[in-house]
């Protein structure tokens, strides 16, 4: 069947910003369904074989990289002050780049208000959906995705990186170390090649072993019939009648000329900055705080993850650059237990950076030979990435910036401080990783700060009260009933999961509501 | 970020830095006196075989910024014509924008003074040169230089081998075949 093109007068489409997991999920979801929809989606469209193993060359190719300012005392805004974030403007969003760890979010994490208590300076709230409402949608969504350890699929095997991580996690006595829940073909399955261990997974997966929308749910979608993808098509404002329901949106297309597609439903999924970004600069006479922000939580509580490298170096080889990065994973200090310190969990997850962004990220600034001779350990370097749960902040936030972008359009400023409890976790996670290194043999460890964040949350979040939050258990704006947010940014709490799974079960579910509503004609 | 530069430009340098098969620095002699400056203002390093167009620096300024460079990320494996390669773009902007090339000749000039006799080239040991260019780390220029290095030196696929980086992988089937399992000693 042909692709669909829609007029841009029909005003009966659901119009999505952004393709990633949240959109592209949203859109197949809706399509298959037999709902018209239309992705309006900033980035270029770049099908998987033009995908590059070269870190560079890729960064250039896929990486959002308009304009954005940071503030704050983070560090990412002293070394990369225009990069807050390493994430993607391309068809398929950050699935493109992101490495497929898919793990399900932990009961007490939907309710961190309730388990943890009160934290000085956190912002906590429970989610107003619990993990037992969304484990028929996270099943699904592990199968739409292929996830290894579910389903009966088996797990990747291990690699280099991966061996000497178990290594170290069977001498610490850790009991929950294995090659990853990852949404990336063990096996071919869905039409796709299995994963021939390439370690270029940022850099987008060049076999489609690794699920992405781009080419998982975005041509299912369009095979429909009823689900346009338009690339090149950066979304400026949303729209509204006197009513205060949203009406369609305006956007510049590849030629830079500023085009209106009409909507009875617009949902948006342009990732923790671009989201709120949008909804504040849609502010009109009627919402003069931004569209849906009567709670003033806009773009508040932006969440990253309390993230942090440890590497290591041996005296004999590793080649941690071979191999599926992220397949690799000790799970136990994901747990809460604040004997250790701090509220919250985290996971250490098998990473690896190739040559150039190892030089640029292990030690943003540094230079001389306490920092080359780092570099000089490469063949014999190991690695472990850190995710544990930061916490939400109401000073942390997107905000408006003076800046103005190549449309004239204010760009995100991007404000962040560590909390304590975010600096005490850190702490104990390098040690800890560095002690599974040690136990193998290391001669040398280096904690490694954040990179730019790849973890962007929380910015429109779910609350059961429209006064705490953005939208409501389905992801639909408190104050606009037609406008819904699908991204990453509706979470509540960060957990200290990898999110791109829950981002696709919301999806799923979301589809399920709007549908529904549409249906009954309540949108 | 910095910018990245792109592989046709990057071969274009490559390409006036003349090859050899050295990927180690092979003199026995001091970068002072393993770069000279040829009568034609070019700089030429005999025994590793590589020579250099200066274009828009003086040959002296731009013999010590090749030797700040390696200063800067010093890798005793890694041989001059890469740091040489990785620091041409500089000599390229100070051609074309006088500011850039009055910064450069200064922040060389004041190394060079405050090194004293023999300049910042003569001077014998790491730890000297290095405290010297301790003294500026915190100007822009020094800054602009050391994280054009990042890119200019450590995205250079000759360069990948000598830290044992095997760079693009999908060509050849990735690792699956190639040893992503193959650590034999834990």
């Amino acid at each position: 069947m042909a692709a669909a093109t829609f007029n841009q007068n029909d005003d009966s489409v659901v119009v999505i910003i952004g393709s990633g997991a949240g959109g592209g999920t949203l859109g197949n979801e809706l399509a298959q369904k037999g709902i018209n929809v239309v992705v309006l989606e900033a980035g270029e469209r770049h099908e998987y074989t033009d995908f590059i193993n070269d870190e560079w060359a890729s960064f250039t190719q896929l990486a959002w990289k308009d304009p954005r300012t940071t503030s704050g005392s983070w560090r990412v805004s002293r070394n990369f002050p225009t990069l807050p974030a390493w994430i993607v403007k391309a068809v398929g969003g950050s699935t493109t780049h992101w490495a497929g760890a898919s793990l399900r979010f932990q009961e007490h994490e939907f309710r961190t208000a309730s388990v943890y208590g009160r934290i000085p300076g956190a912002n906590l709230l429970d989610w107003p959906v619990t993990l037992a409402e969304l484990e028929p949608y996270y099943a699904r969504a592990e199968e739409k995705m292929g996830v290894t350890r579910t389903g009966g699929r088996p797990g990747l095997p291990g690699s280099n990186n991966f061996k000497i991580m178990k290594a170290g996690a069977d001498k610490l006595g850790y009991k929950e170390c294995h090659t990853g829940n990852m949404a990336i073909n063990s096996l071919e399955r869905d039409g796709r090649n299995s994963c021939q261990q390439t370690g270029f997974c940022f850099q987008g997966c060049k076999w489609g072993a690794k699920w992405s929308t781009l080419y998982t749910e975005i041509p299912k979608g369009e095979a429909t019939g009823k689900m346009e993808v338009r690339p090149q098509s950066h979304v400026a404002r949303i729209e509204h009648d006197a009513s205060g329901k949203v009406t369609g949106v305006v956007y510049f297309d590849k030629d830079g000329k500023e085009q209106r597609q009409k909507a009875r439903v617009v949902a948006v999924a342009g990732n923790s900055i671009e989201s709120p970004r949008l909804l504040l600069n849609s502010a009109s006479s009627k919402f003069p705080d931004g569209l849906a922000n009567s709670s003033g939580q806009v773009g508040r509580n932006y969440m990253r993850h309390m993230t942090g490298s440890v590497y290591a170096v041996f005296d004999r080889p590793v080649h941690m650059y071979r191999g599926t990065t992220m397949a690799g994973i000790i799970r136990d200090e994901g747990r809460h237990d604040t004997s250790r310190g701090f509220a919250g969990g985290y996971e250490m997850e098998t990473l690896s950076l190739g040559l150039p962004f190892l030089a640029a990220f292990l030690d943003p600034g540094a230079w001389g030979r306490e920092f080359t001779t780092a570099i000089d350990g490469y063949s014999n370097m190991a690695g472990m990435w850190l995710v544990g749960e930061d916490m939400p902040q109401e000073t942390n936030r997107i905000t408006l910036s003076d800046v103005k972008d190549q449309y004239g359009l204010a760009v995100a400023d991007v404000h962040f401080d560590d909390h304590a409890n975010d600096i005490a976790m850190r702490s104990h996670a390098y040690k800890q990783g560095a002690a599974v290194y040690d136990a193998v043999g290391a001669t040398r460890t280096f904690p490694t700060p954040p990179y730019p964040s790849t973890h962007n949350l929380g910015t429109n979040r779910m609350s059961a009260n429209p006064r705490d939050g953005v939208v409501n258990k389905y992801g639909q704006t408190h104050d606009i009933k037609n406008l819904f947010v699908s991204d990453g940014s509706q979470f509540t709490s960060g957990g200290a999961e990898n999110p791109t799974l829950t981002i696709v079960t919301l999806a799923i579910r979301q589809a399920e509501y709007i549908a529904d509503q549409m249906k009954t004609k309540a949108i | 970020m910095s910018e990245h530069h792109g592989r046709h430009a990057r071969q274009e340098r490559q390409a006036e830095v003349s090859r050899r098969v050295f990927l180690r620095r092979s003199s026995e002699l001091s970068f002072a006196a393993a770069v000279t400056i040829t009568a034609g203002g070019a700089l030429l390093n005999a025994s590793e075989a590589w020579a250099l167009d200066v274009k828009g620096l003086q040959p002296q300024t731009m013999k010590t910024l090749i030797l700040i460079a390696r200063d800067i990320y010093p890798h005793d494996k890694v041989a001059d014509r890469f740091y040489a390669v990785a620091m041409k773009s500089h000599d390229e902007k100070a051609a074309s924008d006088p500011a850039t090339k009055a910064q450069l000749e200064a922040l060389v000039a004041g190394l060079d003074a405050a090194a004293g006799k023999g300049g910042y080239a003569g001077l014998g040991w790491e730890s000297q040169r290095v405290a010297l260019l301790r003294t500026v780390s915190a100007s822009p220029m020094f800054e602009t230089i050391r994280s054009g290095l990042i890119v200019s030196l450590y995205n250079n696929p000759e360069v990948w081998p000598i830290f044992g980086y095997e760079g693009e992988s999908y060509s050849k089937g990735g690792y699956i075949k190639r040893g992503f399992d193959d650590i034999d000693w834990i």
